[in-house]
């Protein structure tokens, strides 16, 4: 069984784009993008993901796409679909490995001329404090089994116990960074065994922490509400739930292997395995799952910390003159159980965003009360060369999308493309001649994320603003970045 | 004969494998995977592991096989650079494999491979020999 090798797609209008259904599909498939964009999509097989995730049994609404979409395994990256709670399915597929991979933002009180002539020393020092790379990882964060275990109950709770962080931090974490249903008894060994060494840690690939700063406000109240202002100093910490959250995905694909066969389930690619929500096997997946996303929530709390301390150390500051608060944290690999209206009647759903974040609309209750008025602020990095944005969730997403928004760039060349690109030239170089100083632990992982491998991220929030899934309040720019 | 051949895959890593036969298809899917992972020719044989492992079909034992040698990589912090298979049938696999520990210095590490996924998995025969398609979550 396989799904289609070319896909019909028809214009709605200058932002939306459908795929109509056909053959297995149960729902059309509607993609974010504008015409110059979907170019670029048509060049992999991230619309026949699109096509595919809309087989799977009581999916609700459309199998949505952001306009970040690429090609992935299973779902697109950049893929949202919602599945009724008593007639659909969950999928580890649908998640992905790094599961709770997501983005927090701080602001402080600093200016961008306040740290013009430290960034190489900051840079440095956050490669030194906040472990990458393989093996690495703070001998002063030891784990046991058992508080392992408390870390996936309690997510960022338990590193505020810890004394990383703030009470008033876990405010502004999406879910206050602990997901309630998790039960570590559903995680396995080897998935425990993995996470040991790891909490604390950035990994590599795409993550990153960068020091940046507010380049263009956009909406000066929605920006005044969440904290931003022109000039002021930022730190964007993107990383995820680490080889704990890889372990959870890897053993529950097999689980929902075996699930798919035994429920009849017909699918066009093996990742696209699942079980129905209401099932043992889904239940199981649900709380392994919010395990993981609980890591990584303590994860991105402790590397907060650690950039506290950076800062504080290199800048000779105390935290009340730094005011490194947290904006907000949310997550963009993820599955909820939420509730949503659809056709005019509230229903619990279960909604999948791989690539892709929550975008709640002002008044929403799950906000923290400072920003009941704005609404939900969405954290979309882009590459490392260019801006990041701050964006906040609106009605029209909520109606259109499951509450759902881009989550970033999206990729424009494989790995193997951006090393090809690259021959010849001295990336960091050119990055420093940008005015953003970078730091990796691996060789590669420079080249592969250069920003031509990206799209322009600034093109994706277009679309997502336009189309009103979304609303732009700033745009960020880096000064310096570490990778893993 | 070409071991493996990499193929382009947006976000992630595509890779190709051949093989005369399932055991020498196998074998350079190890050799591919710490290729993608570090410099082989770095690392040195001084630690040996003996494993077997099982899986439901020929595709889902390939994905376990590189799974438990990432598994090995990231607990242990483990390089390989040989891999003895000495057995494969449709639903499991035995082998030693040599390598040696990271270390910080001496070894480069070129990429992190987050998984080994079920994506387009594939494992078939082509011509008189093996074929096999497996992409990482990078």
């Amino acid at each position: 069984m396989t799904g289609k090798d070319s896909i019909e797609i028809e214009k709605i209008d200058d932002y939306r784009f459908r795929i109509p259904k056909t053959g297995k599909m149960r729902t059309d498939g509607i993609v974010y993008a504008n015409e110059k964009m979907l170019e670029d999509i048509k060049e992999d097989q991230s619309l026949i993901q699109v096509s595919n995730v809309a087989w799977l049994p009581g999916i609700v609404g459309n199998s949505l796409a952001m306009p970040d979409i690429h090609w992935g395994y299973g779902f697109p990256i950049g893929g949202v679909a919602a599945f009724d709670i008593k007639e659909g399915v969950v999928s580890p597929g649908g998640v992905g490995y790094d599961i709770n991979c997501g983005v927090r933002l701080l602001r402080s009180n600093l200016g961008r001329s306040d740290i013009k002539g430290k960034i190489d020393a900051l840079v440095d020092t956050l490669f030194v404090n906040i472990p990458s790379g393989v093996g690495s990882h703070r001998k002063d964060l030891g784990l046991s089994r058992e508080k392992e275990k408390k870390v996936l109950l309690k997510g960022a709770k338990w590193a505020v116990e810890q004394g990383y962080g703030t009470e008033k931090d876990l405010e502004y974490i999406e879910e206050r960074g602990c997901i309630p249903h998790a039960n570590p008894e559903f995680v396995s060994e080897r998935a425990i065994q993995r996470g040991k060494n790891q909490l604390g840690t950035l990994g590599s690939g795409n993550h990153f922490v960068e020091i940046g700063s507010v380049s263009e406000i956009y909406d000066l109240d929605l920006a005044r509400a969440l904290g931003l202002e022109e000039g002021q100093v930022t730190i964007i910490i993107h990383t995820g739930s680490r080889g704990l959250g890889h372990q959870v995905c890897d053993d529950y694909i097999k689980t929902m292997l075996k699930a798919s066969a035994k429920y009849g389930f017909e699918l066009p690619d093996k990742q696209l395995c699942c079980a129905p929500v209401n099932s043992e096997e889904g239940r199981r997946y649900l709380s392994a799952m919010a395990c993981a996303a609980n890591f990584a929530f303590a994860n991105r709390q402790i590397i907060t910390h650690w950039v506290r301390e950076t800062l504080e150390h290199v800048l000779k500051m105390g935290p009340k003159d730094l005011q490194l608060d947290l904006i907000y944290d949310v997550c963009h690999n993820i599955a909820k159980i939420e509730e949503h209206q659809v056709e005019g009647k509230k229903k619990k759903l279960c909604i999948h965003r791989k690539g892709a974040t929550r975008a709640f609309p002002p008044n929403h209750p799950e906000l923290p009360r400072d920003y009941r008025l704005a609404g939900q602020p969405v954290l979309i990095p882009g590459d490392m060369g260019r801006y990041s944005y701050v964006m906040v969730g609106t009605e029209g997403a909520l109606k259109e999308t499951f509450g759902s928004s881009c989550h970033g760039a999206g990729r424009l060349m494989s790995r193997r493309q951006a090393i090809k690109a690259a021959k010849g030239r001295a990336i960091i170089r050119e990055l420093k001649d940008r005015g953003v100083t970078v730091r990796s632990a691996a060789k590669s992982t420079i080249v592969e994320e250069m920003p031509d491998a990206y799209k322009d991220v600034a093109d994706v929030v277009e679309v997502v603003h336009s189309a009103g899934i979304g609303r732009r309040v700033a745009q960020l720019r880096p000064m310096g970045v570490i990778k893993g | 004969m070409k071991k493996y051949e990499l193929i382009n895959h947006t976000a992630d890593l595509g890779v190709e494998i051949y093989g005369r036969d399932l055991k020498e298809l196998f074998q350079n899917a190890g050799e591919a995977l710490f290729e993608i992972l570090c410099d082989p020719s770095e690392v040195g044989d001084s630690v040996q592991r003996r494993l077997v492992v099982v899986g439901d079909d020929l595709e889902q034992l390939m994905v376990v096989w590189l799974g438990e040698l990432l598994f090995l990589h990231e607990t242990e912090g483990l390089l390989f650079k040989r891999f003895e298979v000495e057995e494969v049938e449709d639903t499991r696999l035995k082998a030693t494999v040599h390598g040696e520990r990271f270390k910080e210095g001496h070894h480069t590490i070129k990429a992190e491979v987050k998984a080994v996924t079920y994506h387009q998995i594939q494992v078939r025969h082509k011509g008189s020999g093996w074929i096999s398609r497996v992409i990482f979550d990078l």
